[in-house]
C-alpha cells in the first residue's frame, strides 16, 4: 500500500512538472497581457499604443537588490523618453511599448529576463544596466541578432558584438580620460588612488588609469584597494595617501563610499584635491552628508542635473514631478538610449512589422550614421565597434553645486 | 527459505525506489524534449533548463552532506565557485589546443570536480575531526573567502604560458598579444557555451548513480551510522573521520560539477554575492530542507520547483520576491509543522484504513 502510494505521488510530481512546463509554453499570451498591463500601469505607452503596429522595446536591469538604484534610474529615464516620443507620435508613426524586467544584477537572472522579453516579442533591447549581466546577455542577443543598446554597461566586453552599442563611456575610456585630464591641466604630479577591487567598474577604470598615467607624467605614489566587504573604514588607505605626499587622490568609485572617504579625510585633517569619475555623480544627494565636504571635488561626468541647458532642465523638471527625485546619470543614459534608438530607427526607416533580426541589421548600419544631441553629450556619434564618441565633461563642486570647468 | 525471501524483498524495495528516482528524471527529460521539438516551450523555459539541472545537482550534492552525513554545510556555493572558475579557466586556455567542444567539456567537468573535491578535502580534514557544528562555521567562511580570493586573482595567457598576479592586470607582465583570462573582479568572460540540457540530465543521472549507490553501499551504511550514533559507530571500529571525509569530498566534487555547468552556460562569470555567496548556499539548503533532509528525490523536486517559481512569478514584477518568500514560508510550515504532519498522517491513515477494509 505504502509503495503504491509513493509511486502514485512520484507520478503525480512528474506530471505536475511536465504540466508546469507546458503551461509556460502556452503561456505566451498571458505574458503579453501582463506586460501590457505593466506598461499601462507605468504609463509608459501612450493611450493609443496597441499590440499591432507598435515597436516593442525591452529593458533589463536591477530594480531589486543592492544595485536597484541604477536599474530604477535607467528604467525611469527610458520610460520618460518613451512617453515623450509616444506623445509626439512615436517612431515613424508607430507607438512604443516598453517592458522592463528585473535581473537583480545577476548574470543568470539577466539571461532569464532576456528570454522573458524574447517571449514577449521584444524587437530592440535597452539594457542591460550593469556590466556583468550585459556581457552575459550580449552573448545571447548576438546569437539571436537582436539589437542591443546598453545605457550604462561600461565594461569593455559590453560592446563586444556587432549588435551591441552603448551610451556611456567604457571604463578604460574614463580611466584614460581622467589621466589625460589630470596630466593636461597639470592638476598634480603625485597621485594616490583608492579603488574598489571587487567592483568591475572601479577596477576597470583603475587599470587603464595606471597605464595611461605613465604617459602623462603622473607618478602614482599610493595605490590602495578596498572590497565590497570592507567599505566603511578608509583610514588606512587615506593614511597611506597622506604619508606618500599625494597632491591628488583619484577615486574611481561610487558616491556612497566616496562620501565616507571625504568625511574621514576631513577628520584626519587631510585635504588633497579629490578627483573622481561618473560614479561620484550623486554625491550631493547622499542623506546626512555635509555637502561642504565635497567642496572642490572634481569629477568627470557626462551628465549634471543642474546644468543650465534647456534639454537637461526640462528632463530634470519632468523627472522630479513624476518620480519625486533628482535624476542621476543613469537616468540620463536611459533617456538618451531611447532617443538614440529613435534616431537610428528613423534613419533606417524601419517599421513595426519587421522582425527583430531585420531591425537589428538595419540599425547596426544606421547607428553609425546618426548624431544625437542628448543629455549626456552633444553630437553623440557611434563607431562600428559600438563605442560612443562624445567629450567627457569635467565639473567641480563649488558652493554645493556642479560648476563646469 | 524465509530469510532469503526477506532479503530479496528488501533489495527490491531500494531498487524500486531508485528506479522511480531515475525514472522521474528520464521521464521529465523525454517530456521536455518532446515539447521542445513540438515548439511548445517558451524561450524563458528553454533558458531555464540548464539552471534547473545545475540546482538539482547542487541539491542532491548538499543532501549527501546534510541528510546522509548529518553535517551542516553553509558554503556549498563556494565549492560550486571553485568548480566554475577552474573549469572555465581550463576551457578558455584550451580553446585552441582542444578544438573539439565535447572532449574539452568532458575534461572541464573532470577538472571542475577535481578542484572542488580538493577544496573539500582541505576544508574537511581539520574540521570533520571535530564534534559539533564546526563544519557549518568553517564552510560559511570558506564560501566567503573563496569568493574574495577569486576577486583578486589575475591570470593571463600569452605565448610563454600562463601568468599569475594578485595585484592587477598590468602586473602580469605579458607579451603584447597576451590575453587576460581571469581579470580580478571582472571575472572570466567568453567561456564557450557548452552546457546543454542533455548534458545536464546525463550529469544528474551520474550524480544520482554515485549518491544512491553510495547510500546503499557498505560505506554508506557506515556514514549513516556515524550520523545516527557516533559513539556506537566508533565502538564497532568504524573510522569516523575517513567516512565523514569521504561523503563530504564526494559532495564537494558534485557541487564542482554543477559549477562547471554554471560557468559553461553563461559567457560572463564573476564571483559575486549573488551567485556564489552566502545567499546562494542558503538557497540550496532550502531546496534540501523543503525536499526533505536525506530524501534525494524530494530535494530534486524542490530544486526544480523553487528554481522555476521566481521566473514564473515575473508577471508580478517587484512583488515577486515578496510572494516568493511567502510561498517558501507556507511550504515550510506545510512540510514541517508538527500539527500539519499529524493532520496529513491522519488523512492518509484514514485512506489506507478504508482501502484495507474494502
Amino acid at each position: 500500500m505504502k509503495k503504491s502510494m509513493k509511486k502514485l505521488l512520484s507520478l503525480a510530481m512528474a506530471i505536475a512538472l511536465a504540466a508546469s512546463l507546458t503551461a509556460c509554453g502556452s503561456g505566451k499570451t498571458s505574458e503579453t497581457t501582463a506586460a501590457g498591463e505593466k506598461a499601462a500601469s507605468g504609463e509608459s505607452s501612450g493611450a493609443a499604443a496597441s499590440g499591432e503596429g507598435s515597436f516593442k522595446i525591452g529593458g533589463i536591469g536591477p530594480i531589486t537588490g543592492s544595485t536597484a538604484i541604477y536599474g530604477q534610474a535607467v528604467m525611469r529615464g527610458a520610460e520618460l523618453a518613451i512617453e515623450e516620443i509616444n506623445a509626439d507620435g512615436g517612431i515613424n508613426g508607430a507607438q512604443i511599448v516598453y517592458n522592463f524586467q528585473d535581473d537583480e544584477n545577476d548574470t543568470e537572472k539577466a539571461v532569464n529576463a532576456y528570454n522573458t522579453l524574447k517571449d514577449w516579442g521584444m524587437q530592440m533591447l535597452v539594457g542591460t544596466v550593469t556590466s556583468a549581466p550585459c556581457i552575459a546577455v550580449g552573448a545571447e542577443s548576438s546569437n539571436d541578432n537582436i539589437f542591443q543598446l546598453t545605457p550604462s554597461g561600461s565594461a569593455v566586453d559590453c560592446a563586444k558584438f556587432e549588435n551591441q552599442f552603448r551610451v556611456c563611456f567604457s571604463d578604460p575610456n574614463q580611466g584614460a580620460a581622467s589621466a589625460q585630464y589630470i596630466g593636461e591641466n597639470k592638476l598634480a604630479t603625485k597621485v594616490a588612488i583608492i579603488y574598489d577591487s571587487s567592483d568591475v567598474y572601479s577596477s576597470g577604470i583603475h587599470d587603464k588609469f595606471l597605464s595611461e598615467a605613465a604617459n602623462q607624467g603622473i607618478e602614482i605614489v599610493s595605490d590602495e584597494a578596498f572590497t565590497a566587504d570592507n567599505n566603511t573604514n578608509f583610514s588606512v588607505q587615506l593614511q597611506k595617501a597622506q604619508d606618500s605626499g599625494a597632491e591628488l587622490v583619484f577615486l574611481p568609485i561610487y558616491y556612497s563610499q566616496a562620501a565616507l572617504i571625504l568625511a574621514q579625510a576631513k577628520q584626519m585633517g587631510y585635504e588633497p584635491q579629490f578627483f573622481g569619475c561618473d560614479g561620484l555623480d550623486g554625491l550631493l544627494t547622499v542623506e546626512n552628508f555635509d555637502t561642504s565636504l565635497a567642496e572642490n571635488v572634481m569629477l568627470l561626468t557626462p551628465f549634471a542635473a543642474d546644468a543650465k541647458d534647456e534639454l537637461t532642465q526640462k528632463f530634470v523638471t519632468t523627472f522630479k514631478e513624476k518620480y519625486g527625485e533628482t535624476p542621476n546619470q543613469f537616468a540620463a543614459d536611459g533617456y538618451d538610449a531611447v532617443y538614440a534608438i529613435k534616431a537610428a530607427a528613423e534613419k533606417a526607416a524601419i517599421t513595426a512589422d519587421m522582425d527583430a533580426s531585420a531591425i537589428c541589421d538595419a540599425l547596426k548600419t544606421s547607428m553609425t550614421e546618426i548624431s544625437v544631441n542628448g543629455l549626456t553629450g552633444e553630437n553623440m556619434k557611434w563607431s562600428k565597434d559600438g563605442e560612443p564618441d562624445k567629450a567627457p565633461k569635467a565639473v567641480k563642486i563649488v558652493n554645493g553645486v556642479y560648476t563646469a570647468m | 527459505m524465509e530469510k532469503s525471501m526477506k532479503i530479496n524483498f528488501r533489495l527490491n524495495k531500494t531498487l524500486k525506489s531508485n528506479i522511480i528516482t531515475y525514472g522521474i528524471v528520464i521521464a521529465a527529460y523525454i517530456i521536455v524534449q518532446l515539447l521542445v521539438n513540438a515548439g511548445q516551450v517558451s524561450n524563458l523555459m528553454k533558458g531555464l533548463l540548464v539552471p534547473i539541472c545545475i540546482y538539482t545537482i547542487m541539491a542532491i550534492s548538499l543532501n549527501l552532506t546534510v541528510g546522509i552525513l548529518g553535517e551542516l554545510s553553509l558554503g556549498h556555493a563556494g565549492f560550486m565557485c571553485v568548480g566554475a572558475f577552474s573549469s572555465a579557466l581550463f576551457s578558455i586556455s584550451m580553446l585552441d589546443a582542444i578544438p573539439n567542444a565535447g572532449i574539452r567539456f568532458f575534461f572541464a567537468i573532470l577538472i571542475g570536480a577535481f578542484f572542488a573535491a580538493l577544496a573539500g578535502i582541505v576544508v574537511g580534514i581539520p574540521v570533520l575531526r571535530l564534534r559539533g557544528d564546526y563544519l557549518a562555521i568553517v564552510t560559511l567562511a570558506f564560501g566567503e573567502i573563496i569568493k574574495n580570493v577569486i576577486s583578486v586573482v589575475y591570470i593571463g595567457k600569452d605565448a610563454s604560458g600562463l601568468h599569475f598576479s594578485t595585484k592587477n592586470a598590468m602586473a602580469l607582465n605579458m607579451a603584447k598579444e597576451g590575453t587576460v583570462i581571469i581579470n580580478g573582479a571582472q571575472g572570466i568572460t567568453g567561456t564557450p557555451k557548452n552546457s546543454t540540457f542533455t548534458i545536464g540530465v546525463i550529469l544528474i543521472l551520474i550524480t544520482l548513480v554515485i549518491v544512491l549507490n553510495l547510500i546503499h553501499s557498505r560505506s554508506g551504511r557506515a556514514i549513516m551510522s556515524v550520523r545516527d550514533n557516533r559513539i556506537a559507530a566508533e565502538s564497532i571500529g568504524i573510522n569516523i573521520t575517513k567516512y565523514k571525509l569521504m561523503a563530504f569530498t564526494i559532495s564537494a566534487a558534485l557541487a564542482g560539477v554543477a559549477g562547471v555547468l554554471y560557468s559553461h552556460n553563461l559567457s560572463a562569470l564573476t564571483a559575486t554575492q549573488k551567485n556564489f555567496g552566502y545567499n546562494q548556499s542558503i538557497m540550496i539548503l532550502v531546496f534540501v530542507v523543503l525536499g526533505g533532509i536525506g530524501n534525494i528525490r524530494g530535494s530534486m523536486i524542490a530544486a526544480v520547483l523553487l528554481t522555476l517559481l521566481p521566473e514564473l512569478l515575473r508577471g508580478l514584477n517587484t512583488y515577486r520576491m515578496l510572494i516568493y518568500a511567502i510561498i517558501l514560508i507556507v511550504m515550510m510550515i506545510f512540510n514541517w509543522s508538527p500539527k500539519l504532519i499529524d493532520l496529513r498522517k491522519r488523512y492518509f491513515h484514514k485512506n489506507r484504513a478504508e482501502k484495507e477494509r474494502a
